[in-house]
């Protein structure tokens, strides 16, 4: 008999725990999206909506157009007048709209907000899309000595409420692992209305070009090793959530999507491995974890969830203590120093 | 009788909507300031609105107004309805079409923003000289003074024509009526349908060329008929007059509007009548009508139907009671009795013997290229008609001491009515001020039953300009078609303009001042200058501030505190109740930015809501206390000229100018931008000496030489200032050399370009770099003196730089200085390198466009003279001649030369045989020789002096031909591409030893954007709202073609040693080289700051390789094609995203846009596959090609 691969993710339900992660080259696609759909793919989050891309380009279009118009006679302007163009979400809205009409499986709409009024009115805007969810992809780099770690965790609460209060679509809030007490906000966060967390949100760290010595921007796709650290949280968080749990980070093979599952997570999403290997190599990891399934005779995935969190693994302190030294120990006794 | 809708428009839209709708061929090119027309009308085929066939007119750009004239000429002869728009010389180069389309009868109306014509220079103003130009082409001519009759006049002679078949100008005055705003009545589609004949259509079209019923025409007539054909149309002009008059009545049944062919307006009993036509009629009437309320009798007669000149209409508009007339042209004919309307008015009363006594007629000339036609000079005018002895000809509006043709008018007379508002604001032209004031004509025209009226004059620079604002608000339609004088609302949109501006001189007792002020009304009062502070308490003016940057920054509106100020004005002038201007600025807000999206609205919102809780007003004190004084804004060069007549065009004075000041042919001197101290930029860039590598590049790419780069002996340092900087020279030449990176710091516009380009970073905070952009006011003073004693340095010894390098080439003094082009200009760099290589022997043939405003527009220009006095000579002759004028620059210089060198021969025995053959035969390839070439001339002029030979002072003379001249072709894609292409192509194959530098932009950059064969495809421009659909065209390829041109693709910010490698090729080669020059331009949509590194995605993405073709490597059998970039690694999508003139078709049309962008990179792929191949082929090119006898 089959393994039941369904899982429930903030209340939708969701044929397999296999969804795919905001990605503007996979689920900003709508033929890559209809692929990733054929391949076995649960859900698809949309790639995120930035508040502060679209204010950015609406101003730079709007000061480029104005830019030494109306100062002399013979160049009053100098570009044809637009009656209409697109600076704003219009785009992102319509490949909501058509993803929703193209393929079956739910669509996550993302947004990353810049002000206030930005998360509220995107927030409405992509449920009146047709988006079956919201992600709230909220990415803020404290950089201020004088901002508190409570000030930042209150900013992210009061942005979640009201959000909360503007839609009716479930919520998921997607955030980084770098908060003092996770629990605790994690908590918080879904006081604030979150139905859902997703857990983590990789932060691009830019690099050093040492040529132009130039900051620049560099993705670095994740490896499968990352997954370590959704691993730990979402299996101390799993007992004391009654919310969803999404992961994210470092899914590159079914084993990775099995331990998350086991550790507790609703759904896993995949993206890097799937830029990697292309959108059809998502249905060797449901294969794969199907494989494993049946091996290990599981009914259904609703059975493993959460079977190794905190509190249902055999020796929870091992998720907790400080055991880097023996870690340490085991490498360097494993490998020999380069001569 | 229609309910007319009310608009708010200009002048060219007036006729544009009625052109639009009435024709179905537009063939259009732009011209100043006619190219609004062809704007509007492209646009609004480009939104698919409909002509009143219900089909989309098409539209399409021409590569000059002789050819949209031809074009024009064909689609009449195939049966469409067709027109054009122009002015100035676009009408000149229509005229011959005309005389073909008047000779075949065809109707078309050419609407006419009238221009002055170039003659001792080029004016884009207005005046009648060019319309006046074409009035014996067989053409009717029906002028409006208005924007509410050009309107209707467009109708009129657009139903006129083809009742008559006569075709139509339908001119209107450049500027003071194309672009005054003003609230006029607008033809319904059905009143234009209504005036529109379908049945004469019908036979249009049945005359029409039609295979089906073919005829000839265009034929060749000899003696037998020629003639006799001519005066077969004379029925048609005899005609005309009735038909327009008729159509006038019609018109006027209608809308209630009612025209004759001369309208008369004045006392019935008239004794003294002036006549003339245009927008001047509207300052006419108002004096006349405040003189006769004075119990004087006077009258105008508004000329409409100019031609045919209908005598027996026109003296039934004159009063039986005139016993002299004036006569008033906007235009001047020399060497005529007197001028066009004169003449014809002095026969149609010659004509006629109605009058007992022939009244007396004088003649004037008024408010030529825009010169202020007032009530005032009517006034004056009557005032001479009743003299004994009047000038029979004279002018008014200038003061003329040479011949004294000129009336001298009262000022003081005003017949500005006190119900009238009138405001003017004085802003920046980046900060918005005219579009605001723009929007605020719109909100009163359109939403109030006042009428509204705006004009705006603008600055002759491109960068830091002022504008001035004139708005008028009245309960009746405003006529009064000159700048107010007497304001009760001014505003001064930037605090500095009030040391360098009288801006109160226009306020009236009373008015109110509104000031951008980042002082508040407690301290402002002790930061104006004096002057200012006794105009306010002398006139007791009524005085408020805004900070309005604060405003702007808190709205995140950056420098554009164009809704700020406006709100201001709106509350202060009370022209509409508080929270309903507030709406109705919101909702003009809306309507201009609202496709802008909505974080643009919300910080426009933001910035009104913030307005009126900043303004303040300034309890004003008994007396003036400040020490402060309004800044000089020239510094002396010691020049009579410049003290006399430069410093007054300076300080905005030139109106007071007499003509004895002016230049009698138009020569000016050169290196007078130096004296203009505009001290326009906030931040400037510093030098560190500590990390300069001396590269050169910050002075390379400096679009205004305002960063230099200087290398002298340490010994010559004396007495600098403290705090001035230097450093050892770095290279091996110049032994004991010193180097300075010096800022201009009143010259500088504060682009930053300098600074985004320099490579050397601080090993210790890598943000800080060998130049860093700082504000201005920390480091001004320092700076002043630190480049004084710069200047005071000497220059290097051109014999001893390594000019070859960009390092040394930024030794040398450039000769190009200080333009008015814009901040960040892509174009004058490239000048500014050649004025520096080659100016001290340069003479310069400039085509009509950018270079030619930043170049050679009053009241200063940038090139400029080195110490001996030698520098580049220029001059503009037309923009579509300047291939053909530089080689007649070549032609003369290779003429004198030959006859330099045919008198040395005869001379040889008096100077020395030696010296005669060094000077005929020594190489000049480079700066020694040139130098050494100097000391011969020098010495053959010593022994020359000494001698008493016949020839000795004729070759005295021009003895200079003797040093190599360096021929410069300077112009932009628009001549080089469109207009001039036919001229340059043919100067290229004539082998002369010619430099052409073309700056291109891929547009018309000067007027405002336009498509050229240059702009490429996917760009979106002017006339290419929907994406240019075609190539480029590859213009360098068609040169190399030839085998014997050089030819070089540059692009200065991708690869600096190429470009400058180019321009030494070019110069020395000696036959025609063509460099094509990549300039960024506002135009394209990107960050002008980093427009230079920006070049190097240009190239990198293969849109614009660089290439050099030398035809010297040819006639020795190698590869002449050097491919000097690499290949493109990077798509051109990446380019396109990143300049606005792509993205845009993106964000309007993705899929065109995508279909574009596809085809774009096959054209980049095509044509790096092409080049690849060139860069391999072996050529053998005769030398003797390129080698010309003279």
């Amino acid at each position: 008999m089959a393994v039941d691969l369904r899982t429930t993710y903030l209340g939708i339900p969701l044929r397999n725990p296999l969804a795919v992660a905001a990605c503007p080259p996979l689920t900003g696609e709508l033929d890559v999206l209809e692929r990733l759909e054929q391949a076995g793919a649960s859900m698809a989050v949309m790639p995120s909506l930035f508040e502060e891309q679209i204010v950015h380009e609406e101003r730079a279009i709007a000061d480029l157009y104005e830019y030494q118009t109306e100062s002399f006679a013979e160049s009053l302007s100098h570009f044809p007048e637009y009656p209409d163009y697109h600076t704003g979400p219009d785009e992102y809205l319509q490949q909501i709209e058509q993803a929703k009409q193209t393929i079956s499986i739910p669509i996550v709409g993302s947004l990353n907000g810049a002000s206030h009024g930005g998360w509220v009115r995107y927030a409405k805007a992509i449920e009146g899309a047709g988006a079956d969810a919201l992600e709230l992809n909220i990415y803020f780099v404290p950089t201020d000595s004088m901002m508190s770690a409570a000030d930042v965790e209150r900013r992210y609460v009061d942005l979640v409420s009201e959000v909360r209060q503007s839609v009716s679509i479930p919520l998921a809030v997607k955030i980084g692992p770098n908060f003092t007490s996770l629990p605790h906000f994690a908590q918080a966060l879904v006081a604030a209305g979150a139905n859902g967390l997703v857990l983590f949100n990789r932060y691009l760290e830019a690099d050093i070009d040492l040529d132009t010595l130039d900051i620049k921007p560099d993705l670095i796709l994740s490896n499968r090793h990352e997954a370590r650290v959704p691993l730990r949280w979402i299996s101390i968080l799993r007992d004391q959530l009654s919310a969803s749990l999404g992961a994210t980070s470092g899914v590159h093979r079914a084993q990775g999507a099995i331990k998350l599952l086991l550790a507790g997570a609703d759904v896993t999403m995949v993206a890097s491995v799937l830029l990697m290997k292309g959108p059809e190599f998502l249905a060797t990891l449901l294969a794969d974890l199907e494989a494993w399934l049946e091996e290990k005779e599981y009914d259904s995935i609703e059975q493993m969830k959460g079977s190794m969190s905190r509190g249902n693994c055999p020796d929870p302190s091992a998720l907790e203590r400080a055991n880097y030294m023996k870690a340490l120990r085991n490498y360097t006794t494993q490998h020999s120093f380069p001569t | 009788m229609n309910s007319a809708t009310f608009v708010t428009v200009d002048g060219n839209e007036a006729a544009a909507r009625v052109a639009h709708m009435t024709n179905e061929v537009i063939a259009i090119y732009p011209i100043t300031p006619a190219s609004p027309m062809g704007e509007f009308a492209d646009a609004w085929s480009a939104r698919e609105r409909k002509n009143l066939f219900g089909v989309v007119p098409d539209v399409i750009e021409m590569q000059s107004e002789a050819g949209a004239a031809g074009a024009v000429h064909g689609a009449l002869q195939a049966g469409a309805l067709s027109t054009t728009f122009t002015a100035s010389q676009g009408l000149l180069l229509m005229i011959p079409n005309m005389y073909k389309i008047a000779g075949e009868l065809t109707p078309t109306v050419f609407h006419i923003s009238a221009r002055s014509l170039a003659t001792h220079a080029l004016s884009i103003f207005g005046d009648h000289s060019d319309v006046m130009a074409v009035r014996q082409a067989g053409w009717a001519m029906l002028a409006s003074g208005s924007v509410q009759e050009v309107h209707d006049l467009a109708m009129i002679s657009q139903a006129a024509t083809l009742k008559s078949r006569v075709p139509f100008v339908h001119f209107f005055d450049g500027f003071r009526t194309s672009h005054e705003v003003n609230k006029i009545a607008q033809l319904s589609d059905d009143d234009i349908v209504a005036l529109t004949d379908y049945e004469l259509i019908h036979e249009h079209r049945e005359r029409a060329m039609n295979p089906d019923r073919p005829v000839l025409r265009g034929s060749a007539q000899n003696p037998d008929v020629f003639f006799q054909a001519r005066e077969a149309a004379n029925p048609f002009y005899l005609a005309l007059p009735d038909i327009v008059r008729e159509t006038m009545q019609r018109f006027g049944d209608l809308t209630g509007r009612h025209y004759g062919l001369f309208d008369y307006v004045g006392a019935k009993d008239a004794d003294r009548v002036i006549v003339m036509m245009g927008s001047g009629t509207g300052a006419a009437e108002e004096a006349i009508e405040r003189l006769n309320g004075g119990g004087e009798k006077l009258g105008l007669v508004k000329v409409r139907l100019y031609r045919p000149f209908d005598v027996a209409a026109f003296l039934d508009a004159i009063p039986a009671t005139v016993e002299s007339i004036a006569v008033l042209d906007r235009t001047k004919e020399p060497g005529a009795i007197g001028e066009p309307l004169y003449q014809d008015v002095v026969t149609a009363l010659a004509e006629d013997d109605r009058f007992s006594r022939m009244p007396r007629v004088i003649g004037g000339r008024y408010g030529l290229s825009s010169k202020e036609f007032t009530p005032a000079m009517v006034a004056r005018i009557f005032e001479e008609l009743k003299a004994e002895q009047p000038k029979r000809h004279f002018t008014i509006g200038i003061v003329d001491d040479v011949t004294n043709l000129s009336l001298k008018w009262d000022p003081e007379f005003s017949t500005e009515p006190d119900d009238v508002m009138r405001a003017v604001f004085y802003g920046l032209g980046s900060d918005g001020t005219v579009g605001a004031s723009k929007n605020s004509v719109k909100i009163i025209g359109e939403n109030t039953d006042q009428f509204a009226q705006g004009y705006f004059v603008y600055d002759s620079k491109k960068s830091g300009s002022v504008t001035v604002s004139h708005l008028r608000f009245s309960p009746r339609p405003i006529n009064s078609t000159y700048l107010i004088e007497r304001a009760n609302f001014v505003a001064c949109h930037q605090f500095s303009f009030l040391s360098r501006i009288d801006m109160l001189k226009v306020a009236e007792p009373g008015a109110t001042f509104l000031l951008n002020s980042p002082y508040g009304p407690e301290e402002v009062w002790d930061r104006l200058p004096r002057e200012v502070q006794q105009q306010i308490i002398e006139k007791q003016l009524k005085f408020y501030v805004v900070d309005a940057y604060r405003v702007a920054r808190e709205a995140e509106m950056g420098s554009r505190i164009n809704t700020i100020m406006q709100t201001c004005f709106f509350s202060l002038a009370n022209l509409l109740p508080g929270d309903q201007a507030i709406e109705q600025i919101k909702a003009a807000i809306k309507k201009t930015y609202g496709t802008r999206g909505e974080s643009v609205l919300r910080r426009n919102y933001a910035a009104v809501d913030g307005a009126l809780s900043a303004l303040d007003e300034v309890a004003v004190p008994d007396s003036a206390t400040s020490t402060r004084q309004r800044e000089a804004l020239v510094a002396s060069n010691g020049s009579d000229f410049v003290g006399r007549v430069t410093s007054m065009l300076v300080a905005g004075l030139g109106d007071l100018l007499p003509v004895s000041a002016m230049p009698v042919d138009g020569t000016f001197p050169t290196g007078t931008a130096r004296i203009e101290k505009r001290s326009i930029a906030q931040e400037i860039p510093i030098w560190d000496s500590e990390i300069c590598i001396q590269c050169g590049l910050c002075a390379l790419v400096c679009p205004h030489a305002a960063i230099r780069s200087k290398a002298y002996p340490a010994a010559s340092l004396n007495g600098a200032p403290d705090g001035f900087q230097t450093q050892r020279w770095k290279g091996k030449e110049l032994v004991d050399h010193v180097a300075t990176i010096q800022v201009a710091p009143d010259d500088c516009t504060g682009c930053g370009v300098c600074v985004d380009v320099c490579p050397a970073k601080s090993k210790e905070v890598v943000k800080h770099k060998a130049i860093n952009m700082e504000p201005k006011l920390s480091h001004l003073e320092q700076e002043r003196a630190n480049f004084d004693y710069f200047l005071s340095l000497p220059e290097v010894d051109r014999t001893q730089a390594k000019i070859d390098t960009v390092k040394g080439s930024q030794l040398l003094e450039p000769l190009f200085e200080f333009s008015g082009a814009c901040s960040g200009c892509g174009e004058t760099p490239y000048l500014k390198l050649m004025s520096q290589l080659f100016g001290d022997r340069a003479m310069i043939g400039n085509a009509t466009g950018c270079s030619s405003i930043y170049g050679g527009n009053l009241p200063t220009t940038p090139w400029c003279q080195d110490s001996e006095g030698r520098g580049p000579t220029w001059n503009n002759s037309l923009f579509e001649d300047t291939a053909e004028f530089g080689l007649g620059l070549r032609l003369a210089i290779d003429q004198k030369r030959d006859f330099a060198e045919h008198l040395l021969r005869q001379v040889a025995g008096t100077v020395g045989d030696d010296l005669v053959a060094e000077l005929i035969e020594a190489p000049l390839d480079g700066e020694a020789e040139i130098a050494t070439q100097r000391e011969r001339i020098a010495m053959l002029r010593t022994r020359l002096a000494d001698s008493d030979h016949p020839d000795a002072k004729k070759l005295s003379a021009i003895a200079d031909v003797l040093v190599n001249r360096s021929v410069w072709i300077v112009g932009g894609d628009g001549w080089a591409y469109d207009i001039g292409f036919g001229g340059l192509d043919h100067i290229l194959t004539t082998g002369r030893d010619v430099n052409i530098l073309v700056l291109d932009t891929g547009v018309y950059s000067n007027t405002g954007g336009q498509m050229s064969k240059a702009t490429p495809r996917a760009a979106v421009a002017k006339f290419a709202a929907a994406g240019k659909p075609a190539r480029k065209k590859d213009l360098g390829m068609l040169a190399v073609s030839y085998g014997n041109v050089y030819v070089a693709q540059v692009a200065m910010g991708a690869n600096p040693n190429q470009t400058l490698k180019a321009f030494r090729e070019a110069e020395s080669y000696p036959g025609p080289s063509l460099i094509l020059a990549y300039s960024h331009c506002i135009a394209h949509g990107i960050n002008m700051e980093t427009s230079m590194t920006h070049q190097k995605d240009v190239v990198q993405t293969g849109f614009w390789p660089l290439f050099r073709y030398d035809p010297r490597e040819a006639q020795t059998g190698k590869q002449p094609f050097h491919l000097d970039s690499r290949k493109p690694v990077k798509p051109f999508k990446d380019l396109a995203m990143a300049e606005a003139r792509f993205a845009m078709l993106a964000r309007t049309n993705p899929d065109h846009a995508e279909y574009l962008f596809g085809l774009a990179q096959r054209d980049i792929d095509d044509r790096w596959h092409y080049y690849e191949q060139m860069a391999g082929v072996e050529r053998e090119i005769l030398e003797e090609v390129i080698e010309v006898e003279v």
